[in-house]
């Protein structure tokens, strides 16, 4: 193939053991005329030291408000292929699980109607198909409605749901995060589709502490699985690895509240100090294994900076009976989550995400509204200062006369 | 938007149904995980309660990738794991085999189409990064470069588990943080360092003035009127440059070669094991922009790890290790000099000084 555009700079980036993008790109190039351009222009950029694309652009498909990102080259007569460049969110599966069959058939849609060039994934789950005219987006998302793929979220909308690999291959998942995240995604489709919030909203669920979703720092709502009753131990297991490690220094040392000790007869846990940390479990997965009885933690209000600065999540409900509210398909928590948007919906103000209102009107406030007591998990410690907002003090009788 | 009347269209039929594309071997041992063991850097193995097992073969990926890619990737599923694969958050792919005795030739033909084997145990995990200048209109750097020019240089890193525990990196190309970079072990955070330019033709036209002037944090946007016209004038000493104007408004762009670049963040963490989650905290103001292969961050990150791996105990995230030792010392070893834009000034700054005498001398 003889290449449209000489890239000296990208071409540098050909070289090294990782696998390359630059690469990626040209094979895409094989593929799509369009993406030749796109070489032209990044290697402007690493001329130029800066990008070449236009501000936003709305595009999309009918009956949605979201789900396509659209992209302008602001070179547009010198890369006519990138001229428009939109992106095609599409929902991924629960767990990022993949059968060869459908990942042809995915890539057959964007290899013939777009740049053939990819994300698995973006960074908030979706799978991307990059360099989309939009000429070509009605065609590329009936063909994927047309197999069971639907667009993810953008804008002010509810973002795609995202869960970690959970009971489909990992011992640590206190609860079905894929199932849970498939419900929750199935049954607020309006809410992704057609942007009616004041910016966007986030769930990610996490089946254990670990947080391979990164949940806690990301979504406006985190589901991080938990258990209720005590750690299961192997005792002959444990031996094995003292055998290997020092449990004092490693095991029992590192624990955040001392609630474990080893000696020669075994490892004595006291289940009711235990703040689930995941960390001895993490150390001897062949000995230790969560308990029976799980749940998960709901925790409320992380974000990247915009717009007051990132924020984490914070305990909103310390353990939720989620395999209870499962089944009665999540009722308790999409009643929970219909609270919180209409709160959100009524207060917040454009580009206020939930963390960020609720930080405003004060985290009380917000409990008292959306039906929820105050309770000591939610917090690291009460109060320090005396600047109490009092609501009521009594008056003697006759007082007001 | 193209005229669809007339057509039978189909609409919100929602994310497929998971259950398709499980293993069999997975969907029969569905919740009934009992343990797993790490194999190597680039494979481990998951027993079920039954005595079934499922072997993963993890390979790093660079995320934006062809269709040709994932067609590789789809032949050896269809070769070795009987069609099954997946991916992690973190961009790898895993191949999901139930015959051990498949692992090996797997690997081989991974290693021919020049792929990286590992990303599990105590490794650099494979870095998590933003579009950049591929695809995004306000990346202050690329994602993509940087992201390979360091995975180039850290690959043993990532092949080889030789760490005291798991390094996550991540790359942000703006403070918008699609990759929502803020909780890594490193991050690297493309950044603007000159306020928004004013375009007033552009802002009397496209932009909305209250949600312009609402967007910023610092309060440092003003309304101002241009020709008669309503505009905007910015206090530039109070700008923060963090662009969420520029979001709403097209007529503030920010983008500058002589100023944008990259800070360095460490210390962060997720996961709840031991210390609880934490933000990364600035160790490196600024470096600038220096495609194709930004030496100068690659150095600056490679100094963090190299710093790490010699002096943190086995099992401990660089944040903690810091915590352990204590900032100043973290400064001393690396050689990066403290300044006055790592003492916070933002909303929780106050809460990030120390009110004691406990200082290490």
């Amino acid at each position: 193939m003889s290449k449209k555009h000489q890239t000296p700079l990208l071409d540098e980036l050909k070289k090294g053991k990782w696998p390359s993008f630059v690469t990626e790109i040209e094979r895409a190039a094989e593929k799509s005329e369009m993406t030749d351009d796109l070489l032209g222009q990044v290697e402007q950029s690493y001329k130029e030291k800066m990008g070449h694309w236009k501000h936003g652009g709305m595009v999309g498909v009918k009956g949605y408000g979201g789900g396509i990102v659209g992209r302008f080259s602001d070179l547009p007569e010198k890369y006519p292929g990138v001229k428009e460049f939109h992106t095609v969110r599409i929902n991924q599966p629960s767990g990022f699980f993949y059968t060869s069959d459908i990942l042809r058939k995915i890539v057959d849609v964007g290899d013939k109607h777009a740049s053939s060039l990819y994300n698995f994934h973006g960074s908030t789950g979706d799978i991307q198909i990059l360099g989309v005219k939009t000429s070509e987006l009605e065609t590329i998302f009936q063909q994927l409605v047309s197999f069971g793929f639907d667009l993810g979220g953008s804008g002010s909308a509810l973002r795609t749901p995202s869960c970690c690999v959970g009971m489909a291959r990992c011992e640590f998942a206190n609860y079905d995060a894929m199932n849970m995240c498939y419900n929750i995604t199935q049954a607020f489709q309006d809410e992704m589709h057609r942007p009616i919030f004041n910016y966007k909203f986030k769930f990610k669920f996490s089946g254990c502490g670990n947080d391979c979703t990164a949940s806690i720092a990301r979504a406006d709502l985190s589901v991080i699985g938990t258990w209720k009753d005590n750690i299961r131990i192997d005792q002959d297991m444990v031996k094995e690895y003292a055998k290997k490690i020092n449990l004092h220094k490693y095991v029992t040392g590192k624990c955040p509240t001392k609630c474990m000790s080893y000696d020669e007869t075994g490892l004595k846990i006291d289940d009711s100090n235990c703040s689930k940390c995941m960390h001895c479990i993490n150390v001897m997965p062949k000995a230790l294994r969560p308990g029976v009885k799980g749940g998960v933690t709901i925790l409320l209000g992380s974000k990247a900076p915009m717009v007051s600065g990132p924020r984490l999540s914070m305990v909103l409900v310390p353990f939720y009976d989620v395999a209870e509210d499962a089944k009665n398909g999540y009722q308790w928590f999409k009643d929970l989550i219909g609270k919180i948007w209409e709160f959100w919906d009524e207060y917040g103000v454009s580009r206020e995400r939930v963390g960020e209102l609720i930080q405003r009107v004060g985290i009380g406030n917000f409990l008292e509204a959306i039906g929820l007591e105050p309770l000591p998990e939610m917090v690291s410690s009460p109060r320090g200062n005396p600047f109490v907002l009092y609501e009521e003090y009594v008056e003697a009788d006759g007082e007001k006369n | 938007m193209p005229d669809v009347s007339g057509t039978k269209r189909i609409t919100d039929v929602g994310p497929h149904d998971y259950h398709d594309f499980l293993h069999p071997v997975i969907k029969n041992n569905y919740g009934k995980w009992k343990y797993h063991e790490i194999l190597s850097p680039a494979h481990m193995v998951h027993v079920s309660e039954t005595g079934d097992k499922i072997y993963s073969v993890r390979v790093g990926s660079p995320r934006l990738v062809s269709g040709s890619f994932i067609r590789d990737l789809c032949d050896l599923a269809d070769k070795y794991s009987g069609g099954y694969l997946r991916f992690t958050t973190r961009n790898n792919v895993e191949f999901l085999l139930d015959k051990e005795e498949n692992i090996e030739p797997l690997m081989n033909d991974i290693k021919k189409l020049n792929l990286p084997l590992g990303g599990i145990g105590n490794v650099v995990a494979n870095i998590v990064h933003t579009q950049g200048w591929i695809h995004c209109h306000t990346a202050a750097s690329d994602a993509s470069g940087v992201t390979k020019a360091l995975m180039d240089d850290l690959y043993e890193y990532y092949t080889d588990a030789k760490l005291p525990a798991k390094v996550r990196i991540a790359f942000a190309c703006c403070l918008n943080m699609c990759g929502a970079v803020h909780c890594s072990d490193i991050a690297v955070l493309g950044i603007h360092r000159r306020p928004p330019k004013l375009l007033p033709d552009k802002i009397m036209n496209l932009c909305e003035i209250p949600s312009t002037i609402a967007s910023c944090p610092t309060n440092a946007i003003r309304p101002d009127t241009y020709n008669g016209k309503p505009s905007v004038k910015i206090i530039e000493e109070a700008c923060v440059f963090c662009g969420n104007c520029f979001t709403v408004c097209s007529g503030m762009p920010l983008s500058d070669p002589l100023n944008d670049g990259v800070s360095i963040w460490v210390g962060g963490k997720v996961s709840n094991a031991r210390t609880k989650p934490s933000f990364s905290k600035l160790a490196v103001p600024y470096l600038e922009n220096d495609p194709p292969r930004w030496p100068k961050v690659v150095e600056a990150v490679k100094t963090i790890l190299d710093a790490y791996k010699n002096g943190a105990e086995k099992g401990e995230r660089v944040g903690e290790w810091i915590e352990r030792i204590g900032w100043p010392k973290f400064f001393n070893i690396t050689g990066f000099k403290f300044t006055k834009y790592h003492i916070d000034d933002f909303r929780l700054g106050e809460a990030t000084m120390n009110y004691s005498a406990q200082v290490r001398q």
